[in-house]
Parts: C-alpha cells; structure tokens; sequence
C-alpha cells in the first residue's frame, strides 16, 4: 500500500511520453461551423469509428449537425440501423488489445480528456497535432509512429489522405516521403474539420449551453435591478 | 431570544386565522417564526462578509435538489457494460447528453461543490476578521469547524462516484494514508474500501455515504450551528455585543429583524452569487480544469497510474501540508505524520476560540501584528493551495515545508502574540462604516 505514496511523490520522473512540453499546434477550427462539423462526422465514422467507438452518443444526436434522419442512416451509419442506437464499435475489444497492445479508447469524450489544467481547450490542440505527426517507423509493429505520442498502438489511419511522412533525424521534422490523396493544406482543413467534430461531440448542447447562458445572465440582472431596490427601500430609514 | 416565549397566535375569525391559530396551538409556528426570523435582532452593520453564511445554506440546497434528481439516472457500478466502458462513468455521460435538462443538473451540481467550498472558505475568514469564534459563540463555531470536516468527507466521497481516472487514483491515494495508522492502518484501510483495491465495494459504499450519511449529519450540525447562532445572536463587524445595549423593550439599540431587513439585503447578495455561479456553469463549467479535472473524462483504470494525481482544488492547502512532511520522526514514517499534520491543520480550527487571547474580537480594534500575521497565513494558505495542484518538485517542497510551519505557528503561536498587539479603544455602540 505504501507503493502508492512513493509512486506519487515521484510522479515527476513518471512523465508521460506523450505530455508536457511538446509543442502543439492550435487547432483553428470552431464548434460553430455546422458545415465543418458534417465533415467531420463523416471522417469519423469512416476513419475512427471501425476501431474507436463513441459509446456514449446516439446516431440521433448527428441529427443536432443539421441533417435529416435518413441522411444520417445514408451515410453515416454503418455498423447499426437504429437511429437511436449508441454510436459502438463492431470490433471487439479483447481482439483489439491483442492487434495493437492496448484497446483503443472511446473518443465521445476525448477532446475534453485531452485538455489541461488551466486550459481546457489544449484538447483540441492536441488531438490536431496528433493525428498530423504520424511517420513510417519500421521498428514499430504497425510500421508507424507519432512525435507527440512516442510508440503509440494506433497506426496512421489517415494515412491514404495525408501520405506517408518520415522523420528527419537531423532536424527532427517531419517530411512528406509519398504524398496521399490530399495537398497539405487540404489535409490539414480536413483534420481540423474531424478535430471539430470531436469537440462538439464531447459535449453536442454547449452551444446551446453558452446561449442560454446570457439569457440566464440577463435574467439575473434585471432581477438584481428590482432586489437592489427593494433593500434600498426597506434599508432607507436604517443608520 | 429563544423561542418559546412568544404569545400564541389569535385568530381574527377569518378561516386562515383559525388554520393558523390551531396549528400554533399544536406547533411552535409563531414563535419559530418570531424566534429566528421576525424578531431575531441581528446587528444593523453587517457588511459583505456576512453574505456567505445564507449563500452556504443555498448552496447547500443546491446539492441536495440537484442530487435527488443525479441520483434518479446515476448508477454507482464499476462493472464494465457492453462497450467496455465502466457503468458508472458511462451512466454521468447519459446523464450529460440523454436525460433532458441532465447536462444542467449534473453541472450545478460539480460547479455546486467547488462554490460550497468557495462560500466556506470566505465564511470561515470572516470569522477570522472579526473573530466571531470568541466567547460566547464558540459552540457555534465548533459545530462550524464540524460542517467543515463533515463537508471535506461529503465532496471526498462524492468525487469517486463519476468513476473517472482522477476519482479513482485520488481516492486510492487517500484511502491509503490510513494505511500509514500504526498497528490498526492496514487494516483500517481495507474496512473503508471494502476490498484490497478501490473496486465496485468501495464505490457502492461512497456512493451510501455520499447520499444518506454525510448529508444527514450536515443537516443535523447545520441545524445546530443556526440554533446555537441564534441563542447567543451574531457578532458583527465592531466585536460589539448588541444584547449589552436594550432600550425599554428589552430589543438591541442595535439590532434589526433579520426579516425583513436581512432577507431583503440576502434576496441581493444571493443573486449576484448566482449571477458569478451561472457565469462558470454556462461559459466555463470545468472551471478551467480545477473544478472537473481533465483526466477524470477517462474512465477509471486500475492498470494505468496517471503521471501526476492532485487532489481538488479545495484540498490543495492540506494536501500540500501532507507533502510537506518528509522526515520520519519515532521510528514513524513520514507518510505518518504528514497525515497526521494534514488533519491537525484541519482540526486546529476548532481550538481557535481558547487560542486567541486577545482583548478584543474585530480586526478593526486589533493592531498590526494580528493584521501582518493574518496577511501572511492568507498568502500561505494560498501558495500551499497552488503547490498542491502541481507536482512535486524541490523548491516546492521547500516553500511548502515553510508555509506549512507558518501555517501551525499562526495557530499555536496565538495565545501569545494576540495578547502582544497594540489595541485601539472598541465602541459602546456599532457603526455604519
């Protein structure tokens, strides 16, 4: 039991592989942009969902992105055929864990697990770095690796957009060895489109949630209007 | 003041008058009424500091509505579901995204527990100002000092239930510290989990505590704290006794009606409260990653030791107390004594009103030394606060280890120097600064 004090009180030389000081790019999207956040459910459910589940929404919520029940069934649901289903994933997870080493964690929440004490919105930063930092490692099994998470499970599933990048051991950057189907650009747009969804699915109403908060707000202050006055009233003979 | 001593209700032969005048005659409704709203004569000079103990009683209801309605759809499971996602954690996301309305409940709830112990904290520094702990209110401060302890218990139970990693290591982690007891520890700590590990036993086990026993006693100490406020009546921002004052009637020259003069003023500082509240719940409801820790969106993993596990926010000071003590003393560990110095720096709260010796109660007469030394152990509480958040590291063990001693020397060092102070003359009567 004692095991666990020490181990804490020498967290530091445990840092994480993948924390800390890397440096990450800003994510430039928004959770605003409906159109950007269509694309990026289609990403998803194409690129992350045959590995990754998103167990804890529902088809239905896809809807909330502005599209129509049977263009969710069209496009985005594959592996369900009831709207109201949990977004899960076929594979199964004892399986995944041998294939890769670990099983591969559900992302529903994972842009708000990503970000940091201070910063809650370094998730999203991160996530963009992330899924652009893959190169060719032939010491790996999967034959890839990621700057930002050293020897990570997950091979380059975007790899046939973006191409394949090595790293340069001389500068430590990273270079595009055989180029996909997307300009740089084009596949950076893509990610952060993909990156969006991701945020917006870790919590579908905060929109809605920001909105109502200035209702709330404005409530309140009418109402602190007409209290204020109240005590001033009774108040006004007291000295 | 005590009620009891108030004339039964008369009825006006109306049909509410007679309601009215059977009920009083069957239950003390008029003299409660009287007893501690309408005739309780609180001091006419409260200033802002003495919003905070209505706000904590708010916040308090606050809880307890907004738990009634978590607990309807939480599931306290760590069994893992058809997607391999613990059911406890996976029930706060469906509580989050699929119970309409759940998203807001659970997050006046979290947001809830951070201002509980916001609105405590400011609570508890008034009664430093104007030492409001002195005779002959220090059974209301006892019970205080209680509500605190029962209020660390209640959030500490509270923050395994969402199952995330942080509610999982955090709660491995203190769970622990009763292993370092002597003789009984080890298996002190197995009682209180319930298992070997913090497992589905431990969560259900919090989860009763969370909901009956830590709430009921809150209730029952909060009860004591107003009665035994009421009985003795409130200090104030001059240390001025009121009661020492009576006109003709036997009322304080200086009291008003805590109703309707305090309700209205309350009505006031309970709405700009909620205006700061709703602020974060609506546009920063993780509170920037202090009031929902990022790491506790990952389900709870026994086989994976996050790089660095902190606490709360609100435990930060004691658990950098805790961290502070690295020698090992009697043949004890130094885990030992931290955890003893982290429940004494707790504790000690309690023996203030015997510490304190000082001719007078309020800041205001008191002279620079208590001023200087209130200052610094406001700046220590704060430092030791922020270390707590972060990992450890040298300097911080060096700077916590001296605000730490600051910290106990504040308290012990009191019989002395707060009779040392240069006292300026206290007023007969209170004023309206």
């Amino acid at each position: 039991m004692k095991k666990y004090l020490i181990a804490l009180l020498f967290a530091p030389l445990m840092a994480f592989a993948s924390g800390g000081n890397v440096h990450l790019d800003k994510w430039p999207g928004s959770v605003g942009d409906k159109a950007a956040l269509q694309n990026g459910a289609k990403l998803f459910v194409n690129y992350c969902l045959n590995c990754h589940g998103a167990s804890y929404m529902r088809y239905k919520n896809l809807m909330d992105l502005g599209l129509t029940e049977t263009q969710v069934k069209d496009n985005l649901m594959f592996t369900s055929d009831k709207i109201g289903g949990l977004m899960a994933v076929a594979a199964r997870s004892d399986e995944q864990k041998l294939w890769f080493g670990a099983t591969p964690p559900d992302l529903t929440i994972v842009a708000r697990a990503r970000g940091e004490a201070g910063n809650a919105g370094a998730g999203a930063d991160w996530l963009y770095t992330y899924l652009r930092s893959f190169y060719r490692d032939a010491n790996r099994p999967t034959g890839w690796n990621n700057v930002i998470f050293e020897n990570v499970g997950m091979p380059h599933a975007l790899y046939g957009l973006q191409g394949q990048q090595v790293l340069n051991h001389e500068t430590h950057k990273l270079e595009l060895a055989v180029p996909g189907a997307m300009a740089p650009a084009e596949f950076d747009k893509a990610v952060s489109d993909l990156v969006g969804f991701m945020v917006w699915m870790g919590e579908p109403q905060q929109e809605f949630r920001r909105t109502l908060g200035f209702f709330v707000l404005a409530f309140l202050a009418i109402l602190f209007v007409v209290a204020y006055a109240l005590k001033k009233e009774y108040w006004k003979d007291i000295h | 003041m005590a009620a009891g001593n108030f004339e039964k209700y008369k009825s006006d032969g109306s049909l509410a008058g007679n309601a009215l005048e059977w009920l009083d005659a069957r239950f003390p409704a008029t003299s409660m009424w009287k007893g501690h709203l309408s005739e309780y004569y609180a001091p006419k000079n409260f200033n802002f500091w003495y919003f905070f103990g209505s706000l904590a009683l708010l916040v308090l209801v606050i809880q307890i509505v907004t738990g009634i309605f978590l607990v309807m759809h939480y599931k306290p499971d760590a069994a893992v579901n058809a997607n391999g996602v613990p059911v406890a954690f996976a029930s706060v996301e469906y509580i989050m995204r699929d119970v309409p309305g759940g998203w807001l409940i659970r997050y006046m709830h979290s947001t809830g527990a951070s201002a509980f112990f916001i609105v405590v904290y400011l609570h508890m520094f008034r009664g430093l100002l104007y030492g409001s702990y002195r005779k002959p209110r220090e059974l209301t401060w006892l019970f205080g000092v209680g509500i605190f302890l029962c209020l660390m218990g209640e959030a500490f139970f509270g923050y395994l239930l969402p199952w995330g990693q942080m509610s999982f290591w955090g709660a491995q982690v203190i769970v622990n510290l009763f292993s370092a007891i002597p003789i009984i520890g080890p298996d002190l700590s197995i009682l209180i989990r319930g298992d070997f590990v913090v497992g589905d036993a431990t969560l259900n086990r919090f989860f009763s505590f969370h909901v009956i026993a830590f709430p009921l006693v809150l209730i029952g100490l909060v009860a004591a704290h107003v009665l035994a406020l009421h009985e003795t009546g409130s200090n104030n921002p001059d240390g001025v006794e009121i009661k020492a004052n009576k006109d003709e009637n036997g009322i304080p020259r200086d009291g008003i009606p805590f109703h309707p003069y305090y309700t209205v003023k309350d009505i006031v500082g309970v709405i700009v409260f909620l205006m700061v509240f709703s602020a974060v719940m609506f546009w920063a409801p993780e509170g920037g990653g202090y009031f929902l820790e990022t790491p506790n969106f990952y389900p709870a993993d026994p086989l994976k030791t996050p790089p660095h596990i902190a606490p709360v926010w609100y435990f930060t000071p004691f658990y950098s107390i805790l961290r502070a003590v690295t020698y090992p003393l009697f043949g004890l560990d130094a885990k030992f004594w931290g955890v003893v110095a982290m429940g004494a720096s707790v504790v000690i709260f309690a023996f203030l009103p015997w510490l304190d010796r000082s001719p007078v109660k309020s800041i205001r007469y008191r002279g620079p030394i208590y001023k200087t030394l209130l200052t610094i152990f406001v700046i220590c509480f704060f430092i030791l606060g922020y270390l707590g958040t972060l990992s450890p590291s040298p300097m911080g063990e060096l700077v916590s280890q001296i605000c730490s001693v600051f910290y106990f020397a504040f308290f012990l060092g009191m019989p002395w120097w707060s009779r040392m102070d240069k006292f300026s003359p206290v007023p007969d009567r209170v004023t309206m600064k």
